[in-house]
């Protein structure tokens, strides 16, 4: 861990003593034309220094955002005047875009930086990064599936932002009101907004648009997100084509010819009534589908409005300009990239606390120091270069029995924790095994000497019960242990039978035979069980009929 | 009906048994299964009372006795409210544990039953019916006082009468030696004697039992009177020679012990120490000792302020307890849930596996309630969602959201696992005083610094927060 041991060459130097051993988060001012945003927040830097960091913020940095130096100060960051100086006293380097060719020439051997880098698009970006013998931590790179990194996905989060932010540009651009209204002056007709992809961004586009009173439809490839577009209050449209369109990690994979086509004449159905179209659609590592095709545009109305969310993967609609908004065919296409720029103050803050949960799983001692941890899946997805060396792309991510990854280190896997209660908590030592098999052993061969031939045909049938019983009731889900309780308890009166052969067995008219007690004891028994008999099941019953979803 | 039908016909009843009980793997299924149930029962009777057994002689008694008990089933079943499972499952094992007894007695008078039996057959045929007698009269007594103990109609608190180890091993050891005599008796009158004393001794073992366990370890002990009935019906199986007795004995006494064994293991205690009874009373000063008692200042929180940070979450875990179903306030806690839901809030419930006094106790009152089963989650399946929480409730639980049970070594719960509650934003225990929990053990959690107090009745305070966040 090399970055742990290099003493910060510039750092300020009336750092007393004591923190001089904690490391240090620097966070320059976006460098990449028209970038608002900043990676951290006054408040997320008073929770790093918590944590044991100290923090350091160029001069300027939050301006943009509205956080001036002041607010950094104040919360207990040391401000630096040029990105030089910053550069040369971060250990870590907190960015929002993926670093540019002046700052990359500033890292240092082991500095670790955090930024969106986008490995699969900028192949030659990680091999200058991988060159100066950093640390990468590429936010984009976060393995989405698992729940714990959802904390950090600061994808999901500007997603979000720019969804909401995609609408407003529409609307803004838009020649009428979103919400339909009866005014004296005439009816307004509500706005008809069409939205391509589900995700994130999509929910979200949708969610603003509902809210601003547009009728809202939606498409996704994945079938599944049909809910989630109802839940935000639009209508799912429905590609008539039987495919599903689910490639892992919550994006869509691409699609078979024949749905492709069903696809567009959906869209171009949708092109012809619709006002305002939003398509987010994109698919990992590969430019984003081309959705609406020039002819799709000719047939808008006047007047509509198209924004391309995907224009930075080179668009999902064929006339797409990125970064402008242009008009063609009385359609204006806007494709800007920077919707979340656009929101700079709010976007900044969810990043930068993207950012602080992302250091506190790196930082776990809380002693302000990372641990870029390999083992780790979240962290393993996210670092794609450790210490120079390119660690993209990840393995596959561990599902419970996948064998070991062919990581750095062959680790042994841990063993997969079963469903439910099944898994025993550790296996039993050797010897309490071994103890326990000579003690069932003994007790065996005890039972196989002695007893008689019958009683082992029922001893038999009683352990095999036994191991019956075991495999199936740890099948059992623990929300439904009442109920097994009491159809168990049901099923037990099966101890009826035992009353039933006593009350009138064809031997009877034996001399000394207590007819009468015997057949008292054997009728309450019988009363007594059917209570349970049937009491069980219908209390059993009824309790299931209760468990809904 | 040939012996081969009913042979037959015991065998289907066995697998229907089995499938009865396969289908709670699932809500989804636990309906055809508790069917499955039903008919399996029904064929067993049937082939029995049909079969070579059984003389037309006992019909009149039969379908009086059955139709008897019927009626009272029928009708306990419909009427008990949910909230009284536990009582009514502690009374219903009370009845299987009273009949293993009668059977027992009745086999024993009847000569014809051992007529056939010679020297080890003979010896072993009242082994059996010593031991599920045995069995069968713990079960019947333990059953009783555990249903008065969830009734409240007896103290919920641990009765420890000193030297109660040394009454249990004496128990045994007479019972052991009563076992002896009455195997080495010639005749019925004779054997008679240590039969009735170790009946009596059974009984009072299976009260003193169940005196000494306290409230909360109410889930073990139900499980554990569950499997004994099952071991009584397995036991009078070998007594009649009757396979489908022993097979489904079998099931039900292994579904009983792996149930105590979950719940054993929920709490963090082995099985010896929860059935030895009391928490933490063996080494005099319990509580005392874990040393560090946590301090500080608790925020109380009022019901109009718990509304407006309900109203302003996103997230939000709900954790019952015992104290839920004490005041009745599943139905309000339902009506908050579906308002906040409506809302868009993602509502869901964290259930701790000793939740409540018997397993599955609070599923099925929320169940009852109408919460949908799918945002009533296992422990393990919310626990890392806790930091993502807005707001945790906690209603009437204490030692399962314990932070001193992961923070504390010496804690006497230390290692059980807990609700991590304490991870979310912030957390609303809801208590009617600052009264510690079942274990006797402060909860470090009163007094953490994102931890509010409502205090009062749950019922009541849940309607003030409804009546707020409807308002």
């Amino acid at each position: 861990m090399a970055h742990v041991m290099a003493v910060p060459q510039g750092a300020v130097t009336s750092a007393p003593e004591a923190v001089a051993e904690a490391q240090v988060i620097g966070v320059p001012k976006e460098t990449f034309p028209g970038e608002k945003r900043v990676a951290t927040i006054p408040e997320v830097v008073e929770k790093l220094i918590k944590l044991g960091f100290r923090v350091v913020v160029q001069s300027g940095a939050g301006d943009e955002a509205n956080f001036n130096d002041d607010s950094y100060r104040a919360a207990g960051a040391e401000i630096v005047s040029d990105a030089t100086q910053l550069w040369a006293s971060a250990d870590i380097v907190f960015k929002v875009r993926a670093p540019q060719e002046d700052e990359v020439a500033m890292i240092r051997p082991g500095q670790t930086v955090v930024s969106f880098i986008w490995p699969a698009q900028n192949p030659e970006l990680m091999q200058k990064l991988a060159a100066r013998k950093a640390t990468v931590l590429a936010i984009d790179s976060l393995p989405r599936t698992l729940s714990r990194a959802q904390k950090m996905d600061a994808l999901t989060s500007m997603a979000g932002v720019s969804g909401y932010r995609a609408v407003i540009e529409a609307a803004h651009a838009f020649g009428r009101p979103l919400n339909g209204q009866v005014t004296a002056a005439g009816k307004i007709p509500p706005a008809k907004v069409f939205i391509a992809g589900a995700g994130v961004a999509g929910l979200a586009a949708i969610g603003t648009a509902v809210s601003l009173g547009a009728i809202v439809r939606a498409n996704d490839t994945r079938s599944e997100v049909a809910d989630q577009v109802k839940s935000m209050g639009g209508e799912f449209v429905k590609v008539d084509y039987e495919e599903e369109g689910s490639g892992g990690g919550g994006y869509a994979k691409v699609m078979s010819e024949g749905f492709q086509q069903a696809q567009r004449e959906m869209y171009a159905k949708q092109a012809k009534e619709v006002d305002i179209i939003i398509t987010t659609a994109l698919i990992p590592g590969k430019p984003a589908p081309r959705l609406i095709t020039a002819d799709m545009v000719k047939s808008m109305k006047a007047g509509s409005i198209i924004v391309d969310m995907a224009a930075e993967q080179a668009g999902n609609c064929e006339l797409t300009e990125p970064n402008k908004a242009v008009v063609k065919h009385g359609v204006t296409i806007i494709g800007y990239t920077d919707l979340p720029s656009r929101l700079a103050k709010q976007s900044s803050t969810l990043y930068a606390t993207n950012l602080l949960r992302l250091t506190e799983e790196l930082c776990k001692t809380k002693d302000g120091k990372i641990d870029v941890n390999m083992e780790d899946d979240a962290i393993r997805g996210l670092t794609v270069i450790k210490e120079g060396g390119i660690t993209w792309p990840p393995p596959a991510p561990k599902l419970s029995l996948a064998p070991a990854a062919p990581a750095a280190k062959p680790a042994p896997a841990a063993p997969a924790k079963a469903h439910g209660h099944g898994a025993a908590a550790a296996p039993a030592s050797a010897k309490g095994t071994a103890i326990a098999f000579l003690v069932a052993a003994g007790l065996f061969w005890f039972i196989g000497a002695y007893a008689p031939p019958a009683f082992i045909a029922h001893f038999t049938v009683f352990v095999l019960a036994c191991f019956i019983g075991y495999m199936v009731i740890w099948n059992v889900t623990p929300a439904l242990h009442t109920p097994l309780m009491s159809v168990t308890n049901a099923i037990s009166s099966i101890i009826a039978i035992g009353a039933l052969v006593q009350v009138a067995p064809p031997i009877s008219g034996a001399a000394d035979r207590p007819e009468a007690w015997i057949i008292g004891l054997a009728v309450v028994s019988i009363a007594l069980v059917a209570i349970n008999m049937f009491g069980g099941f219908a209390v059993t019953q009824r309790m299931l009929q209760m468990f809904r979803k | 009906m040939p012996a081969t039908l009913s042979t037959v016909a015991y065998v289907g009843a066995t697998i229907l048994f089995i499938l009865s009980l396969g289908g709670l793997s699932n809500p989804e299924t636990s309906r055809r299964g508790n069917l499955y149930g039903m008919i399996g029962m029904a064929i067993a009777v049937l082939a029995t009372v049909f079969g070579p057994q059984v003389t037309s002689a006992g019909y009149a008694w039969i379908v009086g006795a059955l139709l008897i008990g019927a009626v009272i089933g029928l009708y306990a079943a419909r009427t008990v409210k949910m909230t009284q499972m536990p009582e009514l499952v502690a009374l219903m094992h009370s009845l299987v544990g009273l009949a293993a007894v009668l059977v027992g007695y009745a086999n024993y008078i009847d000569p014809a039953a051992s007529a056939g039996f010679q020297g080890a057959e003979k010896t072993i045929h009242e082994l059996e019916i010593y031991i599920g007698v045995l069995i069968g009269a713990v079960t019947f007594s333990g059953s009783i006082i555990a249903f008065g103990k969830l009734s409240g109609k007896i103290s919920g608190k641990p009765m420890l009468l000193p030297g109660r180890h040394w009454i249990n091993l004496t128990g045994l050891l007479v019972v052991i030696w009563c076992g002896g005599w009455f195997i080495n008796t010639h005749s019925i009158s004779e054997g008679m004697t240590p039969l009735v004393i170790m009946t009596v001794i059974a009984l009072l073992f299976g009260i003193h039992m169940v005196m000494a366990i306290g409230g909360a370890d109410m889930p073990v002990v139900v499980s554990m009177l569950n499997s004994y009935s099952g071991w009584a019906a397995a036991a009078t199986g070998f007594m009649l020679s009757n396979d489908l007795l022993i097979v489904t004995g079998a099931l039900v006494g292994s579904s009983g012990a792996i149930l105590s064994y979950i719940m054993c293991r929920a709490m963090n205690r082995n099985f010896v120490s929860v059935i030895a009874g009391g928490f933490g009373t063996e080494g005099g000063t319990p509580a005392a000792a874990a040393g560090a008692q946590p301090a500080g200042e608790v925020s109380p929180i009022s019901s109009a302020e718990t509304a407006e940070l309900l109203r302003e979450a996103k997230n939000v875990i709900i954790v019952p307890g015992y104290g839920m179903a004490v005041a009745q306030a599943q139905h309000t806690v339902y009506e908050i849930t579906k308002h906040l839901r409506e809302k868009g809030v993602n509502v869901r419930f964290g259930i701790h596996p000793v939740a409540g006094r018997m397993p599955g106790h609070m599923n099925v009152l929320l169940a009852e309630a109408k919460v949908p089963y799918d945002i009533v989650l296992e422990m393990d399946e919310l626990n890392q969602d806790f930091p993502n929480t807005d707001v945790a409730m906690v209603i009437g639980a204490n030692d399962i959201v314990n932070p001193a049970a992961q923070d504390d070594p010496t804690s006497p719960i230390a290692g059980m696992p807990v609700l991590e509650v304490w991870k979310a934003k912030t957390s609303i225990v809801m208590k009617r005083s600052m009264a510690s929990g079942y274990a006797g053990v402060d909860n470090p959690l009163f007094y953490k610094e994102n931890n509010r107090m409502l205090f009062g009745d749950a019922k009541k305070m849940l309607d003030e927060v409804l009546v707020a966040l409807k308002a």
